[in-house]
């Protein structure tokens, strides 16, 4: 435990001291921060015109769904391009400047490395979602959202996000070159993100493992306020195994 | 202490280290000689459970360097050839972090870098990043790092190599104030080093052992430049490969 929380605490050393975590919570914000002005300018136009139409029987647009759902599904977008510019330096960095020996050769197992890194992702992750979460939070104050989809959906972008990070660790294991790292990675992200694009004209067992694959169809009940066991068991497989390959890559030296 | 016992390596149908045998003793400097693209580098890494050997074994402080590697990793300090520093860590940071992951107890780890930040010379550097410092701090605080946790056995992969002739003796005087509680395998190519600081040399050519004796002995009838010359030559040194480099 020691070994990883030191680990941990390099890993965020390095993140805080490079300008590369500022700049991606930054671009994150600024992203976001535009979405979210977008999404609410919108729901003020539906919702003018909903006054209007009222007496024909017009609907009265869902603050949830029209703000805060649109949101959260724009943030995963943003996400599967910024994550890998968070993780690309994860382990390439190391294999790069030869640290990587030094750990390899220290008394830590590879297992405390993954894990003492991605720990570390996490707290990244979870600080920039969390500073993102001031925008949902500003409707608390002026509007009358419901909380617990806000709250199950906001949970929902922070396992997709831990998942896309894993991955990217994964990726950055692979090589020394965080070039190559980040845009493998983004591409990888980029595919899972769509994997689910050709079930419909697919059908059958095809469309149904397809869509079970895809991180954003698992998501979207999160995002509308249901907590499945299903897409929680999802993600947590899906870290699981982004962990293990992480793992078998830095051993990964010792196959030639 | 280190016992190695027909040790290879290759990559792919290349070579690097053939049946590579030698031991040293508690409390040794050993000397490991080599021309570039000997295989130094790769036995080293080897005895270090970078990499593990095609066949072969060696132990290190009674522990084999596969089987048990998790328990040799805890008996050895090993500066590889590029010290591996944290540049956007100021040294002593990095020495924390080192200490940490050794195991060093959390009573004793302001101490032990204390300690070391004497024993190499690098008090005044302790708060400048390691980006920050000159090729000679680097591999003093690369040693640093190898020695911290009192390993049993220390190997130092060209730990002189980039230094100014000042920093040189320094580093050999620590070499060698290090033997005394220590053994210490030190890998080199510059001659003087050797008959300064070990008392026992092993010179490698073109991944075997040539030669293994102690100083006194092979030096009695000449000096060690002309033995050096002499057991090189009798393998082909110009097909030598390039070191490999490993990522």
């Amino acid at each position: 435990m020691r070994n990883i929380l030191a680990i941990c605490k390099r890993e965020l050393l390095s993140f805080f001291v490079s300008p590369i975590a500022y700049f991606v919570i930054t671009g994150f914000m600024l992203l976001v921060g535009f979405f979210f002005f977008n999404y609410l300018a919108f729901f003020a136009r539906m919702y003018e015109m909903s006054q209007v139409m009222a007496f024909r029987g017009g609907q009265i647009p869902n603050l949830n769904q029209t703000v805060i759902e649109g949101l959260y599904q724009t943030m995963l977008v943003i996400l599967v391009f910024l994550i890998p510019l968070l993780t690309m330096r994860i382990v390439a960095e190391e294999k790069r400047r030869g640290t990587f020996e030094l750990l390899i050769t220290s008394p830590v197992t590879v297992s405390e490395i993954v894990l003492g890194k991605f720990l570390s992702l996490a707290v990244i992750v979870v600080v920039m979602l969390s500073l993102s979460g001031i925008f949902p939070l500003l409707l608390v104050v002026y509007g009358s959202p419901e909380i617990p989809p806000m709250v199950s959906g906001f949970v929902g972008v922070v396992l997709c996000a831990l998942g896309f990070a894993s991955v990217g660790m994964a990726v950055s294991s692979f090589t020394e070159n965080q070039i190559v790292a980040g845009v493998s990675s983004m591409v990888t992200l980029l595919l899972l993100y769509v994997i689910q694009a050709p079930a419909e004209s697919l059908g059958g067992v095809a469309a149904e493992v397809l869509r079970y694959l895809s991180p954003i169809e698992q998501v979207q009940n999160l995002l509308r306020g249901v907590i499945s066991l299903q897409s929680v068991a999802y993600f947590v497989s899906f870290i699981t195994l982004g962990l293990f390959l992480s793992q078998r890559a830095l051993e990964a030296h010792r196959w030639r | 202490m280190i016992e190695v016992a027909n040790l290879s390596k290759s990559y792919g149908d290349y070579q690097a280290v053939r049946g590579v045998t030698f031991s040293a003793a508690k409390g040794e400097i050993v000397g490991f000689l080599g021309p570039n693209g000997a295989g130094k580098t790769t036995t080293i890494r080897m005895l270090a459970t970078y990499l593990p050997p095609t066949s072969g074994t060696a132990t290190i402080a009674g522990f084999d360097i596969v089987k048990q590697a998790e328990k040799v990793r805890q008996k050895i300090g090993y500066l590889p050839e590029n010290p591996p520093l944290y540049g956007e860590m100021t040294v002593s940071e990095y020495l924390k972090f080192i200490a940490e992951i050794k195991g060093i107890s959390r009573s004793q780890v302001r101490l032990k870098i204390e300690e070391v930040l004497e024993r190499c010379f690098i008090s005044d550097v302790r708060h400048k990043l390691c980006q920050h410092l000159s090729r000679g701090y680097r591999q003093r605080v690369g040693l640093a790092q190898a020695i911290i946790h009192d390993p049993e056995v220390i190997i130092l992969d060209e730990p002189t190599s980039g230094l100014d002739p000042r920093q040189i003796i320094e580093i050999r005087q620590l070499i060698q104030s290090l033997g005394k509680s220590h053994t210490v395998l030190l890998s080199t190519h510059i001659l003087p080093e050797v008959s300064m600081v070990c008392n026992k040399v092993v010179i490698i050519s073109n991944g075997q052992v040539v030669i293994e004796s102690s100083l006194n002995q092979l030096t009695k009838e000449k000096d060690l430049e002309q033995i050096f010359l002499e057991s090189v030559s009798r393998e082909d040194v110009t097909v030598a490969a390039p070191t490999m480099n490993v990522a």
